[in-house]
């Protein structure tokens, strides 16, 4: 069953077309993850979604109610994390979750009980009485969470949540993610973080200059561009690239510090080319690994392909 | 009944946010508090007033500064501090923001200025007409705030550059409402003037409440102010929602 359904919304900003007429649809329980990058639409399609931003075209259904048409009844439905969705400073811990939850009609002692209950949590129950102006990022990052999940929402959509934080508030972050949707909460998750995106993620959508490029399960996605395979492979002295370039095998070189990565449509090829060529330049190889393509790669040759149509 | 049920409880979140919040942001402290204060005293020290006179007037002044002082201040404060987008996430309207806002205001403005009432009444001798005064109060803080909320609808990241609008808009205003020259004593043109300013209402009001004068017919007042009211609501609404995004 769909959950959220965008039919062909659209967005324009004078004469820019941020979004251009996309459609999808996400299934109830799924984590969706939306990549893009910068000024690809994604914001612009979250806030459509969440009932910020009102389409030029198109709707938004969220578990079958039109944003656009009853948006107090579908904005109910969910909870937000924006990107900028910073939480009141001058408010205690406490208070800012209990001041979300007082939207959704809650009752006051459960909406307390639910509110330590989620700070206990996110690891700020000691902390839920100080004014939020003296904590970390990551701290207002767990309290903007707490915020959003108050009223246990059945959509929670988050954008970019783990940008800029550490370790520590990440690794929360992403537990409370699998968490919730274990509960049956579908996530809608816009990131940057591709790697996050292909661990989280059931399916992925990759938007570019407002259109979609691609919608898919990650290992469907990456399947489409096997042909970028590379071999990492590091030595004990650095190495001619421009000889290596040369072989026919090798469709291009990359440098990571000591690592090369060696991009070709044969990989058992170049791994016996590298060894080959090791011994004759009398090189030690300290490792050596075949890649499949990432969903990185699949980002980039989406996002490529799109700049050069 | 449900929508409105929902409604008055989330403008009711919205106001009681605000007030835990921006009363005691310096803004409104400095134009709401200390600034009719000081030009109470400019106005009464070195010279000779009559402060039975003068007291509606300075009432009118104070419950206007007080209630427009929390509106301007808001809406860009929440841009600045990114907490705006989370607020529009809720199941919120524009209208239930601006509601929430313009009743903050409103509060502010009543809780100080009925003391003062109580004052005025206590020291002055005057032989209050409680009705009139009530509402007349009651609307007014009503629409100056409303003003207030409307004063902050362009788009602007600095809550200062709104604050700034709001002074160039508010003060010559209470020059032209009857509160230091009677507006019958006031030269045509700016008589004239004085029927846009909603000040001049409420002045009208105290006098009558307080003094049993006035210059305009009571309904006329009270019909007044309620014209305000809507059409800061409204323009509030149009301008809020076109510039929605704008500061984020």
């Amino acid at each position: 069953m769909d959950i959220i359904e965008a039919k062909s919304l659209t967005k324009k900003f004078d004469s820019f077309t941020a979004v251009d007429d996309i459609s999808f649809s996400v299934k109830k329980g799924e984590i969706f993850g939306f990549l893009g990058p910068n000024g690809a639409g994604k914001t612009t399609t979250i806030r459509m979604l969440t009932g910020v931003l009102f389409p030029d075209g198109g709707s938004a259904l969220l578990d079958g109610i039109d944003m656009k048409k009853n948006p107090i009844a579908a904005k109910s439905k969910i909870g937000v994390i924006p990107e900028t969705g910073n939480v009141y400073l001058d408010l205690s811990a406490l208070r800012n979750v209990i001041f979300s939850g007082k939207f959704y009609g809650m009752k006051q002692k459960d909406l307390i009980n639910r509110a330590n209950y989620l700070l206990k949590e996110l690891g700020l129950y000691e902390k839920r009485n100080d004014l939020v102006r003296g904590f970390s990022k990551g701290q207002k990052q767990r309290i903007s969470i707490a915020c959003a999940i108050v009223h246990n929402p059945k959509i929670l959509f988050l954008d970019e949540p783990t940008s800029g934080l550490d370790v520590q508030s990440q690794r929360l972050i992403k537990k409370l993610i699998k968490d919730m949707n274990g509960l049956g909460t579908t996530i809608f998750l816009t990131t940057h973080n591709i790697e996050e995106a292909n661990v989280l993620c059931d399916r992925v959508c990759i938007i570019n200059n407002g259109r979609i490029a691609a919608i898919d399960k990650p290992e469907v996605l990456r399947s489409t561009i096997e042909r970028t395979k590379s071999v990492l492979v590091s030595f004990n002295k650095e190495v001619d690239t421009k000889s290596l370039k040369d072989n026919k095998n090798i469709n291009k070189v990359d440098i990571f510090s000591d690592k090369l990565r060696l991009y070709t449509d044969s990989p058992d090829k170049v791994v016996k080319f590298l060894t080959d060529y090791a011994e004759e330049k009398e090189l030690v190889i300290l490792s050596l690994e075949i890649l499949k393509a990432s969903l990185e790669d699949v980002f980039i040759e989406l996002v490529k392909k799109k700049s050069d149509d | 009944m449900i929508k409105i049920k929902q409604t008055i409880r989330s403008t009711l979140v919205v106001t009681e946010k605000n007030i835990r919040i921006y009363y005691s942001k310096p803004p409104v402290i400095i134009f709401g508090l200390l600034f009719p204060f000081f030009m109470f005293l400019a106005f009464l020290l070195g010279r000779e007033v009559n402060l039975y006179e003068f007291f509606p007037g300075f009432l009118a002044m104070s419950l206007f500064f007080t209630s427009s002082s929390v509106g301007p201040l808001i809406t860009p404060w929440e841009k600045t501090s990114g907490t705006y987008e989370r607020l529009l996430s809720f199941p919120v309207t524009t209208n239930t923001l601006i509601f929430g806002d313009a009743i903050a205001g409103m509060v502010f403005g009543l809780g100080l200025n009925f003391i003062l009432v109580i004052v005025g009444a206590l020291t002055l001798n005057y032989s209050i007409n409680i009705i009139t005064i009530v509402f007349g109060i009651l609307i007014a803080s009503f629409v100056f705030s409303a003003m207030g909320v409307f004063l902050a609808s362009p788009s602007s990241r600095n809550p200062s550059n709104i604050m700034m609008l709001s002074s160039i808009v508010r003060f010559p205003l209470i020059f032209i409402s009857g509160i230091f020259v009677p507006i019958s004593q006031l030269p045509l043109g700016a008589r004239i003037l004085s029927y846009f300013s909603p000040i001049t209402y409420i002045v009208d009001i105290f006098n009558y409440s307080l003094k049993g004068k006035h210059d305009i017919s009571l309904a006329i007042d009270f019909l007044a102010l309620i014209a305000f009211a809507v059409i800061f609501i409204i323009l509030s609404n149009f301008f809020h929602k076109r510039n929605l995004l704008k500061g984020l």
